[in-house]
């Protein structure tokens, strides 16, 4: 197991490093100059000389490849550079905004979780009867809702009409329930869905015949041949969900005014403040490939098969 | 509704959609048969999917008449302002209102389907064409470019798909065209990634080796065996896509990241919402209802398809031993 770990570890690091070469390659390819950026924050007027100079400053005149190197050692050390709009250094900035948009995405993830779950196995025990057909209007009105447009419904009825939750900001547990809800409906429906078919898949083997054959009790074989091997996909889903989790948040915590890092990101594309965003992807990406590789461990753990493999195919 | 369909076949341009609105009519009477309501286990499951494939024939068919007439069918122009008659109420000369600069809310929305459809099937042409070209290169040459394309799409597909889109756009700048972009640039690698092994598959297959020994050259081999059949299951991909295209485009814009005011677009138009939530909360909701339908009636053919793509997760078990 601590081998699988190890290799998995391993392996992230040549594509975090293809990652970083991306997002440094992007802004210095893309079509803006970010010393003019540095120079309309900053409120200075862009002549050539004020031009020249912040090119010296931010160090846009050395070889890209030096750049580059410069620019990934201090990443590796956390430091990103200062914001263009507020000087002061971003990793700070947004550290200091991360454990709230943690917290919405967590609180999302937990709802997605709690209620597919039981939805999605009730969807696949009742197959063909209203649980299932309740459990498949859901999904389709799930996966095509657009969840700044639930958010808003939600306000209107919850906050407006009824005022029963708060419409913005941080506060309570009351405040988290809107915008993780909005967050995490999508996710919720699509691994409904996804338990509700490998459950059916499952069902349908052949050891579970031979169980009930056997004459192995109904709840027993639900539980331990079908439910189990039937979320062990589930968890490698819940894993890329993250991503789209972490993205769903940016939108809440506009809506909702929620102090988390999204909020901060928008903010910063509209300033064009370039070593905001840089951070902002790279502190996102290493979030959701951490997550992806838990569930990877997680996968290994509850199925030897890839465990196994994955050891003696190399190793 | 039924008038913007009577506008469709009016005109000289009324096309082929037509048709899927007719198919429409027949399913849903097919579905009121009485027969039925006696077969209680399944049959109620496929009908409904009958009555929600119809339905959504008839809201894409809408929605492209009103993309394609939007001019004719549209009764204001949808930029034009009038401050007096602001925030007006549903009423004979405005069906569903004004917003708050007093522009006429249904020829904004008729308006902002251009922009929506649009965009969605120029992205769903992009990514198809740089996937195709991409993975089918990456298929079929193999070695060392296939192992750097596949990394170049494994390092793509590591980023969280909306975040990134959101940095392109901080880099690019905003704008639709970048919105455009941006959403091809998140999506290409896993068509790249499911072609490739489309065209592997293919490569390996006997009747390709039989057109080799038979002096089939390269390019003929690959137009007519490989990328015929590529190209059809592509589009199905595509088409499964589109709502999930159409929800990324909707968010970006609802950010104020993409089409720039005062062009209508629908998630635009829920912003522009955001001041009057409390006032006239059924300015955020319209719009909304617009594209949560476009969604809709692109994801039903989309799960009616993977249904029939993979029988075993759908209706496949109902004669099994539960």
């Amino acid at each position: 197991m601590l081998k699988f770990i190890v290799k998995r570890l391993l392996s992230m690091i040549p594509l975090l490093l293809i990652v970083s070469v991306v997002v440094f390659l992007i802004l210095h390819l893309g079509p803006n100059d970010p010393a003019m950026s540095y120079l309309r924050l900053s409120n200075i007027p862009p002549t050539d000389e004020a031009l020249a100079n912040a090119r010296a400053e931010l160090g846009l005149n050395r070889p890209l490849v030096v750049q580059y190197f410069e620019w990934l050692s201090h990443a590796l050390r956390l430091d990103f550079g200062i914001s263009f709009t507020t000087k002061a250094p971003v990793t700070k900035h947004l550290l200091h905004y991360l454990p709230n948009t943690l917290y919405l995405a967590g609180v999302s993830m937990l709802i997605t979780i709690v209620f597919s779950l039981p939805l999605g196995i009730m969807a696949a025990k009742y197959k063909g009867r209203w649980p299932d057909h309740f459990s498949r209007v859901l999904a389709y009105i799930g996966v095509s809702t657009p969840s700044f447009w639930l958010a808003f419904i939600m306000i209107i009825v919850f906050g407006v009409k009824l005022g029963w939750l708060p419409t913005m900001g941080m506060g309570g547990l009351r405040h988290v329930i809107m915008p993780a809800v909005s967050v995490a409906l999508m996710s919720t429906c699509i691994n409904m869905r996804l338990i509700r078919g490998n459950m059916l898949e499952q069902m349908h083997s052949r050891h579970i015949l031979y169980a009930r054959l056997r004459g192995v009790k109904e709840s027993y074989i639900t539980r331990s041949h079908v439910l189990k091997n039937s979320l062990i996909p589930v968890v490698t889903a819940l894993g890329m969900h993250v991503g789209e989790v972490l993205g769903g948040a940016v939108v809440a915590e506009v809506i909702f005014a929620w102090p988390g890092v999204g909020r901060y990101a928008v903010a910063a594309i509209n300033n064009r403040d370039f070593p905001v965003m840089q951070c902002f992807i790279l502190m996102m990406t290493v979030i959701f490939v951490l997550c992806n590789l838990f569930t990877d461990i997680l996968y290994a753990a509850l199925d030897p098969r890839i465990r196994l493999e994955e050891a003696s195919s190399n190793g | 509704m039924a008038d913007m369909n009577a506008h469709g076949d009016g005109h000289a341009h009324g096309h082929s959609h037509d048709g899927a609105c007719c198919h429409n009519h027949a399913k849903n009477t097919r579905k009121s048969r009485p027969s039925d309501t006696d077969k209680k286990t399944f049959r109620p499951a496929v009908s409904g999917q009958k009555a929600a494939l119809g339905l959504s024939a008839f809201v894409l068919t809408a929605l492209l008449i009103m993309a394609v007439f939007a001019p004719w069918i549209s009764p204001y122009d949808p930029v034009e302002q009038s401050l007096e008659n602001r925030l007006a109420p549903a009423s004979a000369e405005h069906i569903l209102g004004t917003d708050h600069l007093g522009r006429d809310i249904l020829s904004r929305l008729i308006w902002g389907s251009r922009i929506s459809l649009g965009s969605v099937g120029l992205i769903a042409v992009l990514i198809m064409a740089v996937g195709f070209t991409v993975g089918s290169l990456s298929g079929y040459i193999g070695g060392k470019t296939d192992a750097v394309i596949m990394r170049v799409c494994e390092a793509f597909m590591t980023f969280p798909t909306f975040i990134l889109a959101l940095f392109l756009i901080g880099m690019f700048g905003t704008g639709m065209t970048n919105v455009v972009l941006a959403i091809v640039i998140t999506h290409w690698a896993w068509y790249a990634r499911i072609i490739r092994s489309m065209v592997l598959n293919l490569r390996n297959s006997d009747y390709i080796l039989a057109a080799r020994v038979a002096g089939g050259s390269h390019i003929s081999i690959f137009l007519r065996h490989i990328a015929l059949p590529v190209l059809s299951q592509l589009t199905i991909l595509a088409t499964l896509d589109l709502g999930h295209m159409m929800l990324h485009v909707s968010g970006l814009s609802f950010l104020g990241l993409g089409i720039q005011p005062p062009t209508p677009e629908w998630g635009c138009m829920i912003n522009d919402a955001r001041q009057q939530i409390w006032s006239n909360p059924e300015l955020a909701i319209i719009p909304g209802v617009m594209i949560f339908l476009t969604v809709l009636a692109f994801n039903i053919p989309g799960d009616a398809l993977r249904d029939m793509l993979d029988p075993s997760l759908s209706d496949a078990g109902k004669d099994g031993c539960c």
